[in-house]
């Protein structure tokens, strides 16, 4: 079961980064980073039962931290759609040199 | 005095300045709810952190002077994380003291813009302590999630906003790096703690398990994106531009302290056995970000985001530090990051100052003839230009910082020679931009019409005044800084138990 979950956890992290690199809207973006922190979680399950309960451990603080990133760049998005009334990452180039 | 780690109590004890500042960030918190918004509140706020941050000063520096250690455990007591915490408390009451004459020119009125401050610095704090990689990334997350708020701290302004945005999404995203490399380290080794995972890579035999080095190569990428070491900084300039020129100062300084601290006491303390997988790459790391920082600076029109590069370009320098591996390198590594610490700190400060309200003004061509109407930001921008340089006496203790690197390097392993020589090289492309800000200053003639510049602040001018006169004291007196960081050195334990028992590690 552990290398089943573990590929499981690697194929779902890929997609997080391919998602990243490619897509456009900052929400979707958003999405996949959080996609790669769930396939984390898998791993840090998958090897505590290995090595007993520190994945676990692990997975709860990965989870609280997750929440609070959400809360602020939920938030941050907000603040650039008051801008600009669009989260598509080709119009965000005021900053560039 | 000697912590017992496992007992919660001594536990605590060891970590009085964390919670001391913790604690007090919370009381800031409340107290920044507790009235509307307004100028006054703002600034009363902002003294209110600057006495929370001089208690902890305090406290890390009774702490730095006493003799206290630590058994095994979660975090680490000793000299390094002392000196680490200095160079983040001084940053931020910097941030602090230039955050409130800068809110109060740009009618930001959040008092809460001083109270993240508190919390990133935690954040900073705990990174630097952390022996745990669990430990090593609540801090990194306490410190960002709080810095990416910062960044977006001007609601008014659409580029703070976009600056945020990206920082945001690219600190997620390397975050889930780190933090998927901590996960294969700790399938292979089966343990978080730093200390742990070295002994049982050299216990074990660990040294070529794929998964193990997959892991070590994904903590690499994330750090290389907290560092912004190329090819992972494109962020940097784009976020340094936005956010407002105290936080860029705070990011610049304090923030890449952090993520050097933290990246140096890890690879030290799990991963100097495995030097010879990560040596190659970090090498690469290091001569890259060297030459594309330096390069790309010479081509950039706003100062900002010229800082932004030459901060990527020291965070080369930084790497070739921890690429040698030995105890000079490591104390050079801690000297650098001062004296670059400062120099940077010193540099976005008077920047904050000359920027015009809604971050006018900050092309290099602004800064023409900076002499005949501003003589002491004219000489102290370029104390801090000369510092970043690396050029004696004038750069102060820049100067020194190079040296001890470049001895650092050379006395290590031959294969740094070539470094060495790149990082000479690009320091010489890099007087292009640093001394081309100086010649703007001193040597061309202020433009016709050129807006009038406000006056400098009260707590700008302390700030500044006090970061001055320490590149240029540090200068002529390096010895005891020196010394100190000597001292400071974090030793790897697996490297100390491994020659306990009569084994040497691969090098």
């Amino acid at each position: 079961m552990l290398a089943e979950s573990l590929a499981l956890s690697a194929a779902l992290f890929a997609i997080g980064v391919v998602g990243v690199l490619t897509r456009r809207n900052a929400i979707i973006v958003f999405m996949c980073v959080e996609l790669m922190l769930n396939a984390v979680n898998l791993s840090f399950v998958a090897l505590s039962k290995l090595y007993g309960a520190t994945g676990q451990v692990f997975v709860i603080f990965v989870m609280t931290v997750a929440a609070a990133e959400a809360a602020v760049g939920l938030a941050i998005i907000i603040a650039i759609f008051r801008h600009k009334q669009t989260v598509n990452l080709q119009n965000i180039n005021l900053l560039r040199g | 005095m000697r912590y017992d780690l496992l007992i919660p109590s001594q536990l605590m004890g060891a970590m009085t300045p964390d919670l001391l500042l913790m604690g007090g960030a919370m009381v800031m918190m409340l107290v920044a709810a507790w009235r509307t918004e307004s100028d006054d509140h703002q600034r009363t706020v902002g003294w209110g952190s600057l006495v929370v941050l001089a208690a902890t000063l305090g406290a890390v520096l009774w702490f730095a002077f006493g003799d206290a250690t630590a058994g095994q455990g979660v975090i680490a007591v000793d000299k390094f994380r002392w000196a680490a915490d200095v160079i983040f408390l001084l940053a931020a009451m910097g941030t602090v003291a230039l955050g409130m004459d800068h809110n109060t020119r740009d009618g930001i009125t959040h008092a809460e813009s001083h109270v993240l401050v508190l919390f990133a610095t935690s954040g900073m704090m705990i990174m630097a302590a952390a022996r745990d990689l669990m430990i090593l990334f609540l801090g990194l997350e306490m410190m960002s999630i709080a810095v990416y708020v910062l960044a977006g701290m001007n609601r008014r302004s659409e580029r703070s906003a976009e600056g945020a945005l990206k920082y945001f999404l690219l600190g997620a995203f390397a975050t889930g790096f780190l933090l998927y490399g901590i996960a294969l380290v700790y399938g292979a080794t089966g343990s978080t703690n730093t200390t742990e995972i070295g002994t049982r890579i050299m216990g074990y035999q660990l040294h070529h398990t794929a998964m193990l080095l997959v892991g070590v190569g994904l903590l690499l990428v994330g750090f290389g994106f907290k560092v912004a070491a190329v090819p992972f900084h494109m962020w940097s300039p784009d976020v340094y531009e936005g956010a407002p020129t105290p936080i860029t100062a705070f990011m610049a300084s304090a923030v890449k302290a952090a993520a050097f601290a933290g990246f140096f006491r890890v690879w030290i303390d799990a991963f100097s056995v495995l030097d010879f997988a990560w040596f190659a790459p970090v090498w690469w790391l290091a001569s890259i970000t060297m030459l594309v920082g330096n390069v790309v600076a010479l081509a950039q029109r706003n100062i900002k985001r010229m800082l932004a590069y030459s901060s990527i370009a020291h965070s080369g320098y930084l790497l070739v530090a921890i690429e040698t591996g030995t105890h000079l390198g490591a104390a050079a590594f801690l000297f650098y990051l001062i004296a670059y610490t400062l120099a940077t700190f010193g540099a976005f400060a008077i920047v904050a100052t000359l920027t015009r309200v809604n971050e006018q003004g900050l092309d290099i061509a602004d800064y023409d003839g900076l002499w005949t109407v501003r003589p002491w930001l004219a000489t102290a921008m370029a104390v801090c230009m000369l510092a970043l340089l690396g050029f004696p006496i004038f750069g102060g203790v820049g100067f020194f910082a190079k040296w001890y690197l470049l001895q650092a390097a050379l006395s290590a392993e031959h294969m740094l020679i070539p470094l060495a020589v790149l990082l000479v090289l690009t320091s010489v492309v890099s007087a292009g931009y640093y001394l081309g800000v100086v010649r703007a200053m001193f040597m061309k003639p202020r433009a016709e019409g050129a807006p009038e510049i406000a006056p400098t602040g009260k707590m700008t001018r302390l700030v500044l005044g006090i970061t001055i006169a320490a590149i240029l004291g540090l200068g002529v007196f390096p010895g005891r800084l020196a010394r100190w960081t000597r001292q400071s050195v974090p030793v790897p334990p697996a490297a100390a138990a491994a020659t306990a028992t009569g084994q040497t590690a691969s090098r």
